[in-house]
């Protein structure tokens, strides 16, 4: 039964390696054997799924704005403005100026010429603290502290695009993602807020984003493989792609007064905290699959697993163990998009749902297919390192 | 029988517990001791050598075990120990809160030293590359820990017990209020009866420093640093980077009635707007920062007669206090040249993500102690600004009622109301 009170997606805005917009993303993805997009040279060992080419003018109008960014916040201010767009509410002073907005964000790129610099002199120096302030004081740029600000991305979001209701930006890998999703949804539920733009973006092609899965060995080395198939490979197994997507969440009464096209339902947001490091993490999958209240009929999960050996295990562990389940591990097609993981997986499950159509295996040797039409569709972000967070999205 | 409801037929949200850690000290008594003695906490840097920088002062917390270990480590000691002291006094078990947490905290980095160890542990190659290189052979994972944004409040989570996905949240100055809004509103949806809700900032490094000094928003009034915060003054020109922690217990009223808990204040209302004018510059008529502050008035159900007392964002940076000051004048009218305006910043300096919860628990303890804390190093009114700042020394009255202003780089703007008594 459908109340004036239910969450519903009516926009939807997606950049990454596979083109942008939902429609050249269900196109491709709806291409059975298609081949990922990958970078394999620029940053051996390692390989990422590299950003397409992207025309940032048609959403970052002002070159002045695409100056005062580096390329995670133009990333997630595109990424926010064709979701806006894609909602008609993009240039709407009265929708934009009461919107509110969580973003998931981690932290923006730093120089690495200037990092590298200070590095190759403290070979030298043992003064290394003096060397730090005379390097960073004469050769910083000013403005870049602001391109690399977590709430910088939102505050990109409310400059370019005008959206300013309200501003809050959560921080912690996938699971900002998914708290991003929840407690947006719990605020339109509760009747907190009627339109919430949320998501996220992640630009991996930076060596500090690459560091900050190498300093405990989580990236995956050597050739590339489907995200289901690197258990034993060199490495950590997962592989990273730069992305973005971001959804326009709407209380359905909104949706509906305004005539908005409705993609989907956003049904259960649920989130948890497994203790790993006492055994805890398939415990807790197997609990959020019970809480997200699966349908009995079979069902399409957009999974969101890394690729990180230990907790995409367990994800596949838990999602075999329900045969009703067909899942789709869609990081072998996009690469693992950090804070934008999760909202990329419950708009990959809403466009199934509005296209009422499956997508084809993304992986041949592990995934099975799906027939019929996807009425109900789960999304996951079981965390590389930690936390976890999965939602049902239903036909509109 | 107290009113278990608010004017929106809402829970209402009491607090529990409050803790607190500034440059001026360890727990609210010693805090509340030097806030209303009028004492200072900024001195002279030496967590670092000053050779090359403007502003050689800060309200650095340099008396606990992390001081000198990193921003990761120093957020966390500083948070942990607020929230002990919050949960302690709530009389909740410390290691089962069971509630959710909400945690304000700087963006982390990869600290300069472990950069510095990791790249000269190993000769070959330079760069990203070298780096890379060490860390997949790292057979620790400490380091990794500090750059992750999720890493403190999941190690917060297992300290207090928290319930659920921990969130870790980022609006720049505003960070503190924003975590003590999330958890209002989370118990006012009835997901919850209590939620932690804590402000954190350890994270004055020397890069942190120069970054913004590079944005010309710091004091560099070195010679006598106390006097370096001087908010609402002429001569004022700029804040004074700091660290620090605020903590609160949030409760539904009904469930800390139900238990028996020390009501310790009301928080009645939140209010928030977002400014798209510029990264860090306000819109010049003030409108998003009056929305918020009306935001928040009418989300407490409080006219703007109803307000006693304002503790004001007041920074110190001659932008924000002349804004500050337009926002509030519009919304408060001519009551504005009467009513007591102070900003703890004169004292503590700005502790950034921490600033909201920081300044929400000495809100709080103004209604419970009868006493405004003053603004200090009122030695030149700014003519242009014309309020009662409660200048340079402590005042007694009867507060009922506090506005408490955030507003902060990106267009953050929140403000919280805080009430004595449930009504």
């Amino acid at each position: 039964m459908s109340s004036p009170r239910d969450v519903v997606i009516t926009g939807i805005g997606l950049v990454s390696s596979l083109g942008e917009g939902p429609d050249a993303h269900w196109q491709k993805l709806a291409q059975p054997g298609l081949q990922p997009v990958i970078e394999a040279a620029r940053f051996a060992p390692y390989t990422v799924h590299p950003l397409p080419e992207i025309d940032w003018n048609l959403q970052i109008a002002k070159r002045g704005d695409q100056r005062q960014m580096e390329t995670w916040q133009r990333l997630g201010t595109y990424a926010a403005g064709l979701a806006l767009d894609d909602a008609g509410i993009k240039g709407n002073d009265e929708l934009c100026t009461t919107m509110d907005m969580v973003v998931a964000a981690g932290g923006g790129e730093r120089d690495e010429a200037v990092d590298a610099a200070i590095l190759a002199a403290s070979e030298s120096r043992n003064d290394r603290d003096v060397l730090l302030n005379e390097k960073l004081t004469t050769e910083l740029r000013p403005t870049l502290f602001l391109a690399q600000l977590s709430n910088l991305l939102a505050g990109n979001i409310s400059i370019v695009h005008k959206v300013t209701g309200s501003s809050r930006t959560f921080m912690g890998e996938e699971g900002a993602g998914v708290a991003a999703v929840e407690t947006a949804a719990a605020r339109i539920r509760s009747g907190q807020s009627t339109h919430i733009l949320v998501g996220g973006a992640f630009q991996t092609e930076h060596s500090d984003m690459l560091l900050g899965y190498e300093l405990a060995g989580y990236l995956h080395r050597g050739p590339w493989k489907p995200v289901w198939q690197r258990q034993g490979a060199e490495g950590g197994g997962l592989v990273s792609g730069s992305g973005g997507a971001f959804l326009v969440l709407e209380q359905r009464e909104h949706a509906e007064s305004r005539g908005r096209k409705i993609y989907a339902e956003l049904g259960p947001v649920v989130s948890g905290r497994a203790r790993r490091s006492r055994g805890e993490l398939d415990a807790e999958i197997a609990a959020l699959l019970k809480q997200a209240a699966l349908p009995s009929r079979k069902l399409l999960a957009l999974s969101g697993a890394s690729g990180a050996h230990t907790a995409t295990s367990a994800e596949k562990a838990a999602l075999d163990a329900n045969p009703a389940i067909s899942a789709r591990g869609f990081a072998t097609l996009t690469g693992h998009m950090k804070e934008a993981q999760f909202p990329f997986a419950v708009a990959l499950a809403a466009l199934a749902v509005d296209r009422k159509a499956a997508y084809p295996v993304f992986d041949a040797a592990t995934e099975k297919p799906f027939e019929g039409i996807p009425q109900t569709v789960l999304a996951t972000a079981i965390g590389y390192h930690q936390f976890e967070g999965m939602a049902l999205v239903n036909a509109a | 029988m107290a009113n278990l409801r608010d004017h929106m037929g809402r829970p209402i949200v009491a607090v529990t517990g409050i803790g607190v850690v500034t440059s001026l000290g360890i727990g609210k008594a010693d805090n509340w001791a030097a806030l209303t003695s009028g004492k200072s906490g900024i001195h002279p840097i030496t967590r670092f050598p000053v050779d090359h920088l403007n502003t050689r002062i800060s309200g650095m917390v340099d008396f606990l075990d992390s001081s000198s270990k990193g921003a990761s480590l120093l957020t966390y000691e500083l948070a942990e120990t607020a929230a002990n002291e919050a949960v302690a006094e709530s009389g909740l078990d410390s290691n089962d809160f069971g509630g959710p947490l909400f945690l304000a905290s700087p963006p982390v980095e990869l600290d300069w030293h472990d950069r510095f160890s990791l790249y000269n542990s190993d000769g070959q190659g330079a760069g990203a590359e070298r780096l890379l290189r060490v860390a997949r052979g790292l057979k620790e994972t400490d380091t990794f820990a500090t750059t992750q944004f999720g890493a403190i409040a999941d190690r917060l989570a297992d300290r207090f017990g928290t319930r659920g996905l921990p969130i870790t949240l980022s609006t720049a100055c505003a960070s503190g209020a924003t975590a003590i809004q999330l958890g209002v509103e989370a118990i006012r949806r009835g997901e919850c009866d209590r939620a932690l809700s804590i402000g954190a900032d350890g994270s004055a490094t020397a890069e942190a420093l120069i970054r913004f000094s590079l944005l010309s928003a710091l004091s560099t009034h070195n010679d006598i640093p106390e006097k370096a915060s001087k908010p609402f003054s002429k001569d004022r020109d700029g804040f004074v980077l700091a660290e620090g922690s605020g903590a609160l217990v949030l409760e539904s009223l009904e469930a800390a009635l139900a238990r028996g808990a020390s009501v310790l204040g009301i928080l009645r209302g939140c209010g928030e707007k977002a400014d798209d004018f510029h990264r860090t510059r306000s819109k010049p008529d003030g409108s998003p920062a009056i929305a918020a502050v009306r935001a928040a008035l009418a989300d407490a159900g409080l006219s703007k007669d109803e307000i006693d007392y304002v503790n004001a964002h007041g920074t110190s940076t001659p932008e924000n206090d002349k804004m500050e000051h337009l926002s509030l004048s519009t919304v408060f009218g001519e009551r504005i040249g009467s009513m007591p305006v102070s900003s703890n910043k004169s004292m503590i300096g700005h502790t950034l993500s921490a600033a909201g919860a920081v300044e929400a628990a000495f809100s709080l303890m103004t209604m419970r102690e009868s006493v405004i804390p003053p603004t200090i190093n009122y030695d030149n009114p700014d003519p242009a600004i014309v309020l009662d700042v409660v200048p340079n020394k402590k005042r007694n009255a009867e507060v009922g009622t506090v506005l408490s202003n955030s507003f902060g780089f990106g267009g953050q703007n929140t403000c919280l109301v805080m009430a004595r008594e449930p009504v």
